[in-house]
């Protein structure tokens, strides 16, 4: 992958005389392409991070930036976290965009008061004044047989705190979407990437077209039961709806996109319609974020339900080691199981 | 059997940095003074210019008027008007020294303990409270005066001041930046990756450790085996000064000779400042479990303020006229603060949910509306 990257070029949107031709990207391209469009469209806009200079990022994602938009714009930093957000939030105060990376979910930890007491409460202590569009990228969650602290889903650690935005795509062409939405937004953002999906292709068109940044987007629809998930769930989601089709459950899968605010509209609408809802993240079950969308389907779709909300997640344990996080894992057949008990019986 | 002295000795690593040599970044053994407790001409002032006489006297001004504004302070506290006030009595010379030295386009990052350096940089009294009266976090815009949120989490506010100063190279505007965090704070992890970013990045920013003895209870003993707190900065590359932290003169220009380096392009200073905390660590503290009497009394006899005046008085610039005259603003200001905070707090409940984000989500907005529903049924 280089700074053109041919094939994400091809997608882009240039214009309506030039109508774009949809062509093969992978997530890794498409959030390269979003950091490279975001720094050609606004001189404010900064890159920086551990490694995300000459090496790219571990996972690339930041690969030909430095050579294309020079140092002052994309640098690597010294190796402390919370030296990384403390010093963004510094020159957001002072009229910079800059798009921090976070090498790794578990490795964000050090940063977590600069998260939680700066970053989200400055234009809240500030009356408003201060505004910190701060976007910090951070790769999230398992699947990739990583070693211990490189799989964690963190989101609800972020999507706890009010002034915080959490999103996360679930493909590539929203991938795209939404981090050049985050770079736009004057909040700060925290933009969780899901590493197991970054080699995961879809011919697309890049765009900002769509769906705005706080809006959840359908999927798939579907008349019988809300398959909810959000970020590297979302494939395993439409395949568990593709497999559920076999037993004539015809399921609507809705990817969240924003964690945090939380689209409301779009998911009450949906419950209220198919009266049957399931929810799949990898995090742990335990006051996780499946917790806060039951609740808040339950309280708003209750005369509408046929059924209790389910939960599919991650166990409540610490992240597995590689050859155990099988078993950690939400798959196909579990969210089918959970399905299957939404008494379809009872019901009939 | 092979020791180490049979080991050829090897070329460095090419990667090891030609960084400035050790010495050339140490402070000095002693603090540096230009005025000593007495009001004499200190026997260190290192390479520290005295000041002249309009800065000496304005110095003496505005310490005047903070010591008589904290004192102000304290009392509204005791008679529940403030929520808590923490002292900056006995750092005044610190406070207004450092604050006085600042450019109109630098910026200033304060800690809880530090609204003397709020006010003298010009945030409006009633603005400056807000925060310890309880009606917002903070009650001034900070772009209007380059002041930044009191910060009340330790250190965390040395990396606002690094980036902030790092943005303005970038950018190439000609800010510096000034943080003022105390001898605990350099225990906390974010006051060594601040030294170490500013002094990769060369950032124009200041440092200013006001070592007052005590991180609430805690001695300095009990906080750092260091040489000096100074000294700390010698391991990332960043210059170091220890200054007498009662001396208005020394204090101004230290922070003077910092951030003229810092508008050169030459980086980062740190500075620390001996100084104490006369007052308990705020209202809420007993100060005589862990302060020694005896010590509160020799630091007394070491007042910024009595020391500038004996000096100023000597030189003949400052007569009992002059000495009533700004006595006499004190006091007014003293009156405007009272007048001020015997106003209630007027707080506008749905503001709670105006700033969280840029735009109001739909979900606060409808918390919005609950709220002000139960406000309105209450009332009835």
């Amino acid at each position: 992958m280089t700074a053109t990257l041919p094939a994400a070029r091809a997608g882009r949107a240039t214009g309506d005389q030039d109508r774009p031709v949809p062509a093969p990207v992978t997530m890794a391209g498409a959030l390269n392409a979003a950091l490279a469009d975001s720094l050609a469209a606004d001189q404010r806009v900064l890159v920086f991070g551990e490694d995300v200079g000459p090496l790219g990022g571990v996972f690339r994602i930041t690969d030909g930036l430095v050579a294309k938009f020079g140092e002052q714009r994309v640098f690597d930093t010294p190796l402390a976290e919370s030296g990384i957000i403390g010093t963004a939030i510094g020159m957001a105060m002072n009229g910079l965009v800059p798009v921090v990376e976070m090498q790794f979910d578990a490795f964000a930890y050090p940063a977590f008061e600069q998260f939680t007491s700066h970053l989200a409460k400055l234009h809240n202590r500030t009356r408003g004044h201060v505004e910190l569009p701060v976007v910090v990228r951070i790769p999230f969650g398992g699947g990739i047989g990583g070693v211990e602290h490189h799989s964690d889903s963190s989101e609800v650690y972020y999507a706890h705190t009010p002034g915080l935005r959490v999103v996360t795509p679930g493909t590539p062409a929203d991938a795209y979407r939404l981090l050049r939405q985050s770079i736009t937004c004057p909040d700060p953002v925290i933009f969780l990437e899901p590493k197991r999906r970054y080699w995961a292709k879809e011919t697309a068109v890049l765009t900002t077209d769509g769906p705005a940044i706080d809006r959840a987007a359908i999927r798939r629809p579907g008349q019988d039961v809300t398959l909810i998930a959000y970020g590297g769930m979302v494939s395993t989601a439409l395949e568990a709806a593709e497999a559920a089709a076999a037993e004539d459950w015809d399921v609507e899968v809705v990817d969240l996109r924003s964690l945090s605010p939380f689209d409301d509209e779009t998911l009450t609408e949906s419950v209220r319609r198919t009266g049957r809802a399931v929810i799949v993240h990898e995090a742990s079950g335990f006051a996780g974020y499946g917790a806060e969308v039951a609740a808040r389907l339950t309280e708003r779709c209750f005369h509408y339900l046929e059924a209790p909300i389910l939960r599919v997640t991650g166990l409540d344990v610490p992240y597995p080691p590689p050859h155990l996080e099988h078993l950690h894992l939400p798959n196909v057949d579990r969210i089918l199981d959970a399905i299957a008990r939404l008494q379809w019986d009872d019901h009939a | 059997m092979t020791t180490f002295a049979d080991i050829e000795p090897a070329a460095p690593p090419a990667a090891t940095p030609p960084g400035p040599s050790v010495g050339s970044l140490l402070p000095s053994a002693t603090p540096l003074q230009l005025i000593d407790a007495d009001g004499r001409p200190g026997p260190n002032p290192g390479d520290l210019t005295l000041p002249g006489p309009e800065i000496l006297l304005e110095l003496y001004r505005r310490m005047v008027i903070g010591r008589r504004f904290d004192r102000q302070a304290t009392a509204l506290t005791k008679q529940g008007r403030l929520a808590v006030y923490p002292s900056s009595h006995g750092q005044d010379a610190c406070q207004v020294g450092a604050v006085l030295a600042l450019r109109d386009q630098d910026w200033l990052f304060p800690t809880y303990r530090d609204s003397v350096a709020v006010i003298t940089r010009g945030v409006e009294p009633g603005e400056a409270l807000s925060l310890l009266r309880g009606d917002w976090h903070c009650g001034y815009d900070p772009y209007q005066y380059r002041v930044a949120p009191q910060c009340t989490p330790l250190a965390t506010n040395t990396l606002h001041a690094v980036g902030l100063a790092r943005a303005a190279t970038l950018k190439e505007t000609g800010e510096a930046a000034l943080v003022l965090l105390g001898d605990g704070a350099t225990s906390e992890g974010d006051t060594h990756e601040a030294l170490n970013f500013s002094a990769v990045w060369k950032a124009p920013v200041v440092f200013l450790v006001q070592n007052n003895g005590y991180a609430i209870s805690v001695p300095l003993a009990k906080q750092s085996a260091a040489p000096s707190l100074a000294a700390k900065g010698v391991g990332y590359g960043v210059p170091s000064l220890l200054v007498d932290g009662n001396d208005a003169a020394a204090v101004y220009a230290a922070v003077h000779t910092a951030t003229q380096r810092a508008a050169r392009g030459e980086g980062p200073t740190l500075i620390e400042a001996l100084t104490y905390r006369i007052e308990a660590h705020t209202n809420a503290d007993d100060a005589t479990r862990y302060q020694p009497g005896d010590e509160v009394q020799a630091w007394l006899a070491r007042d910024p303020i009595t020391r500038l005046e004996a000096y100023l008085t000597v030189a003949g610039l400052l007569d009992e006229q002059a000495i009533a005259r700004v006595t006499g603003e004190a006091e007014q200001f003293a009156q405007r603060v009272r007048d001020l905070m015997n106003d209630t707090a007027e707080v506008r409940p749905d503001e709670l949910f105006d700033h969280v984000y840029a735009q109001p989500t739909a979900s606060l907005e409808h918390q919005r509306a609950e709220l002000l529903a139960e406000l309105a049924d209450s009332a009835r």
